[in-house]
């Protein structure tokens, strides 16, 4: 075990890819000579080669097209794109193609690719380095979503993406890269350091898509949070004195359903909280599917705590970003405190 | 030509429906005036390849000039079958769609040789991103059309499972990579495809073929950027032929340049063909593969050439062009300029071709036959609608699983 960063993590999934399997390749725009902008790809185009990790013009639409087409000829490219808010000229390709690609040919062809894109608020990055576009791409059959919150389930879920056939998005919170952050953002910036979830093996390990973590059990309400709201969740609980279950959903599609209804049929509460705007977003997927599977445990309105719906503001940044008190509002309202 | 005005300029086609076809500026330089370059030309020194028209066939029907592949006539005897039969069979399933038996049906009249040509210029393992107007590949490659025509009628045997509309073939095994309805997308992929086959080092190429309508899509770009920056070894195409639906090629940005000069400005070596010269298109695209094949990087080859019929049976051309375009077109048919030239040089006769014309009709028809045995999109066998959830991805996730018990189509 050695104590790794979000990013260190990230770059050691796709080091250990690379040493694994001579199929993958990684590119993206400043992912070969300088390491990715993150330094998430840091120091393996030396370790790899040029034809193995490189840079790549910038054009999303060409980057994922050309990925379509070497995991056609069968290839594993797993590519970047350098923030998930310049991820929409890629969308044909990920939407009409890549997702498709295994139904539309009757399985004669698939697309075994990994698009890996930095995500989430919380940085001053404004509109359009701030954004979480997960909701537009769980609404697309054949795309798989994923999103960690720790460096220890970003590297287990980065290999599971990588040995995955489908096509999955890896979105990365970059508010977590450097360490846990809950929403208080006037306090100091914390590392990974120390953090138990920091602790990562060296070598190769999955943690399964599909599959929730519970990272409080709790008994009075529900929580359904990924990414940055995980940690945001565990915050508000302990700040509010509720007693509740956080769940970190880890991958939005497949989604891990069982754990959701397990949980929210004990507690009969739940509360979601996403950063991305709310209407359409993947919190009313989540309501829905509760209402449908627990309506007769539920003792109160399922709540969405979320962005609200505007693009990603600058200086309100934190009137913005739904923190642990504004989630510790919705949970008293659910518990009706 | 574009004029000096004021004002906004659309461009329009010289001639709409009730007018006389005018194609009066489309200059045809005499076949063999253009040169054969090497394979490892720099592709700034060949700056008229791309405004000029590489011709082989003249209209005596011989050879002209360097780019005279030489061809044995068997080989050219197997093209005119290819593209012959590729004729007949869009003629029989355009048919089976006004009878019901299918929705839909996209002919390639005009533009076998564009398909059929290029193909055998190929190897076998190098893979083609064609577009839905390229049967003539998978004709070429001596796929069997019950297969095909399974697909167009989504039956019981169909490999694509009813999934995909009528055309939008697909086959591993032929190299013929699967179609999708969304334009342009298949351009770029071939791009990614040929880096792959370079990082193996196998000598393995890819062509794709885009109509010129499709230019206009950001893939095009994506293509050649990527083409040219990773010196891919593939062969981009672009069928130019003349109509993107109802739209004239005016309206992609054909109006004041050739689409081959597209290529130019990325660094890639590009070439305007004779689209309907079949020994043309087959020396252009031998020249391109060879050059992919030794490291010399990607070609663009645009194939100039009529697209003789509607869009698909969907359309009616004669609202937007005039009905008599065809028969104007100054570069002919593919099939008959092929099949003068054997004849002129005594490798074939009239009587050959009628009896070969009869044979291949039949056995058109008697491929329709089995594949309606296996059923039509509206009669007949089909899949079992479950299997509408195969596939998605490669292991059925839960909530399908929860959604297929839900459909009730599991009988």
């Amino acid at each position: 075990m050695t104590a790794m960063s979000m990013i260190e993590a990230i770059n050691s999934a796709m080091d250990v890819a690379l040493g694994r399997d001579p199929d993958v390749m990684i590119f993206g725009q400043d992912v070969g000579y300088f390491g990715g902008v993150f330094r998430a790809t840091d120091r393996l185009q030396q370790r790899y080669g040029k034809t193995r990790v490189f840079d790549a013009p910038i054009s999303e639409g060409g980057i994922v097209a050309a990925a379509v087409g070497m995991g056609a000829y069968g290839k594993r490219p797993v590519v970047e794109i350098q923030f998930a808010d310049y991820i929409y000229p890629a969308t044909d390709q990920l939407i009409s193609e890549a997702a498709r690609m295994r139904y539309r040919t009757g399985g004669e062809w698939w697309s075994p690719i990994t698009v890996r894109s930095p995500y989430g608020g919380g940085i001053y990055g404004g509109q359009t380095h701030s954004q979480s576009p997960e909701g537009i791409f769980t609404h697309v059959a054949g795309l798989k979503t994923v999103i960690p919150s720790t460096p220890y389930d970003a590297k287990g879920l980065l290999i599971a993406a990588i040995e995955d056939d489908d096509p999955v998005l890896f979105f990365e919170p970059k508010r977590l890269y450097n360490g846990p952050f809950d929403g208080h953002h006037d306090r100091p910036v914390q590392s990974w350091a120390g953090h138990p979830d920091a602790d990562v093996p060296e070598d190769h390990y999955v943690v399964p898509l599909g599959k929730a973590r519970i990272v409080r059990a709790g008994q009075d309400v529900t929580i359904l949070a990924y990414g940055t709201m995980a940690h945001v969740a565990l915050a508000a609980a302990q700040e509010t004195g509720i007693d509740a279950e956080v769940i970190d959903l880890r991958t939005l599609i497949p989604l891990d359903l069982e754990t959701i209804v397990a949980s929210v049929s004990r507690t009969g509460r739940c509360v979601v909280v996403h950063e991305a705007t709310r209407t359409s977003g993947f919190g009313a997927e989540l309501a829905a599917l509760v209402q449908e599977h627990c309506f007769f445990a539920l003792e109160a309105p399922v709540e969405r705590v979320t962005g609200w719906d505007t693009p990603y503001p600058h200086a309100f940044e934190w009137e913005y970003f739904p923190g642990p008190l504004r989630l510790g509002e919705a949970l008293k309202r659910t518990m009706r405190l | 030509m574009i004029r000096n005005s004021v004002g906004l300029h659309v461009p329009e086609p010289c001639s709409r429906p009730g007018e006389t076809p005018d194609f009066s500026h489309i200059e045809v330089p005499p076949a063999g005036s253009m040169p054969r370059p090497a394979v490892d030309a720099h592709a700034a020194g060949m700056r008229d390849f791309a405004y000029g028209l590489i011709r082989v066939l003249d209209d005596e029907g011989r050879c002209q000039g360097e780019w005279d592949p030489q061809l044995s006539s068997d080989v050219l005897i197997k093209g005119l079958r290819a593209m012959m039969l590729t004729r007949a069979y869009d003629a029989r399933m355009v048919r089976v769609q006004r009878q019901g038996k299918t929705s839909f049906y996209m002919k390639s009249t005009g533009e076998e040789a564009v398909a059929v040509a290029a193909t055998m210029a190929l190897e076998r393992g190098d893979m083609c991103f064609p577009t839905y107007r390229q049967q003539g590949i998978l004709v070429a490659r001596g796929w069997p059309l019950v297969d095909m025509m399974n697909q167009v009628y989504s039956n019981s045997h169909d490999r694509l499972k009813g999934r995909q509309m009528p055309v939008f073939y697909s086959s591993r095994e032929a190299g013929f990579f699967s179609i999708s309805g969304n334009l342009g997308t298949q351009y770029s992929q071939a791009v990614g495809w040929a880096m792959a086959a370079a990082a193996d080092g196998n000598r393995r190429i890819s062509a794709a073929w885009i109509g010129e309508g499709a230019t206009a899509e950001g893939d095009f770009h994506y293509a050649l950027t990527f083409a040219s920056v990773y010196q891919a070894p593939c062969i981009l195409n672009v069928v130019n032929n003349q109509w993107a639906i109802s739209s004239y090629s005016g309206i992609a940005g054909g109006e004041n340049t050739t689409f081959a000069a597209r290529g130019l400005g990325f660094g890639i070596p590009a070439l305007r063909v004779d689209g309907n010269d079949f020994l043309a298109v087959y020396a252009v695209t031998a020249w391109a593969a060879e050059r992919a094949r030794s490291g010399g990087g990607p070609t663009f080859i645009e194939l100039f050439t009529y697209r003789a019929e509607g869009h698909s049976t969907s359309d009616d051309p004669t609202r937007y062009r005039p009905a008599t375009e065809a028969a104007a077109w100054p570069l002919g048919d593919p099939i008959e300029r092929l099949k003068q030239h054997l004849v002129v040089h005594g490798h074939w006769s009239d009587a050959q071709h009628e009896a070969l014309q009869r044979d291949l009709e039949d056995e058109v028809k008697a491929a329709g036959k089995l594949s309606e045995s296996y059923g039509t999109l509206k009669e007949g066998d089909r899949l079992p609608a479950a299997t509408m959830f195969d596939d998605v991805y490669r292991d059925l996730p839960p909530h399908l699983i929860a959604q297929r018990a839900q459909s009730g189509v599991l009988a």
